[in-house]
């Protein structure tokens, strides 16, 4: 592992998560779940499970994002809480 | 309420991080996980099954009954949403928009109601905007690409990283793709949705039909070499061509799945209009 890379991957990943549980809008933290998944797809990658890591880029962060903005779509745009 | 959620959150955290620095080092060889199994699979699955990527070797092969459950739990997600989400029946009448095409009239036709003679229009969604060519052109274009490319995927499995599910999800997404870009109804109409829920089942019938045949062939559920007789091959490459044909059964049920899932949760079981 390059630890700069890592590094800068790991952070994102935190910044995404928090974000993706504070933000108000739901539309907003589907897309942001969806750049957490890809980070994850990347720490994969640079751990060398090239097979998880394709797994979560088509998974994670494709389609299942997909299905969120979908349900989202359904429901109410913005939480009570 | 709020706060002893975090507390617990917090707690839970701080227990993970205290556990993970009992982990062996990354990488490390002498790590129970490199020691135990995983020497035989790395010196042993090219002679074996004769399939380079070992990943594809122990996910359809080695841990084949794992990985068809896997896909029995993907087809039950698909199921579940159907049966939580699709309704037969309509509450209230159902209103058609329809554009006609020339001029950008918009028409609402009540139930019962009649268009106008003409070829001329065209039915749309009730929140429709309008359709951006370069979006629509752009999907066209790619989803046959899309489509090669997750065929690729699931084929080459033996070989790269990739196999049945990352293909299977890439070709449900490029009809996603297609519902997106134009709508619900195109997507539907070449994906219609009783081939789709049977198609769904037939993957997982695959995949559990090909262990069913090595059984009753004499051998083990799953063991792929007793397909040697029928497949007219040596039981190492039988073994690489059944986990080819499994990928085959994951790939479709994967894809149909998706797709399943996408247009029960887009149109809220009304299949009439997606996103």
């Amino acid at each position: 592992m390059v630890w700069p890379i890592d590094l800068a991957i790991l952070t994102l990943v935190v910044i995404t998560s928090i974000g993706a549980l504070m933000v108000k809008d739901l539309l907003g933290a589907a897309i942001l779940f969806g750049a957490y998944s890809f980070m994850m797809c990347l720490l994969w990658t640079v751990m060398g499970a090239v097979d998880v890591a394709f797994t979560e880029a088509s998974v994670g962060a494709g389609v299942s994002t997909v299905f969120f903005v979908a349900a989202v779509f359904r429901t109410s745009r913005r939480t009570k809480d | 309420m709020k706060i002893i959620g975090l507390i617990v959150a917090i707690l839970v955290g701080a227990l993970l991080v205290y556990a993970a620095a009992d982990f062996p080092a990354w990488s490390d060889p002498a790590s129970p996980a490199s020691t135990y199994l995983s020497p035989h699979f790395i010196e042993k699955t090219m002679e074996e099954t004769s399939v380079p990527n070992i990943v594809t070797a122990v996910l359809a092969d080695y841990r084949g009954f794992d990985t068809m459950f896997e896909t029995t739990v993907i087809f039950s997600a698909g199921m579940a949403v159907f049966l939580l989400l699709r309704t037969f029946r309509r509450e209230e009448p159902e209103a058609r928009h329809y554009r006609h095409v020339l001029t950008g009239v918009t028409l609402r036709v009540k139930e019962g109601g009649e268009l106008p003679p003409s070829d001329d229009f065209e039915r749309i969604d009730s929140l429709w905007t309008p359709h951006d060519l370069i979006i629509k052109t752009v999907c066209r274009l790619l989803i046959p690409f899309i489509q090669l490319f997750a065929l690729y995927v699931i084929a080459h499995g033996h070989h790269s990283p990739g196999g049945g599910f990352q293909g299977g999800v890439i070709l449900g997404a490029s009809i996603i793709l297609l519902a997106i870009s134009q709508d619900l109804r195109t997507a539907v109409k070449r994906m219609a949705e009783k081939l789709d829920a049977l198609l769904c089942s037939v993957g997982v019938l695959i995949y559990a039909g090909t262990g069913a045949l090595c059984l009753l062939l004499g051998l083990n559920f799953l063991d792929y070499s007793a397909l040697a007789s029928v497949l007219h091959v040596d039981s190492i490459m039988a073994r690489s061509h059944g986990i080819l044909i499994v990928e085959i059964g994951v790939g479709i049920a994967v894809m149909c799945t998706m797709i399943w899932i996408y247009n029960n949760v887009s149109s809220g079981g009304k299949y009439n209009q997606g996103l």
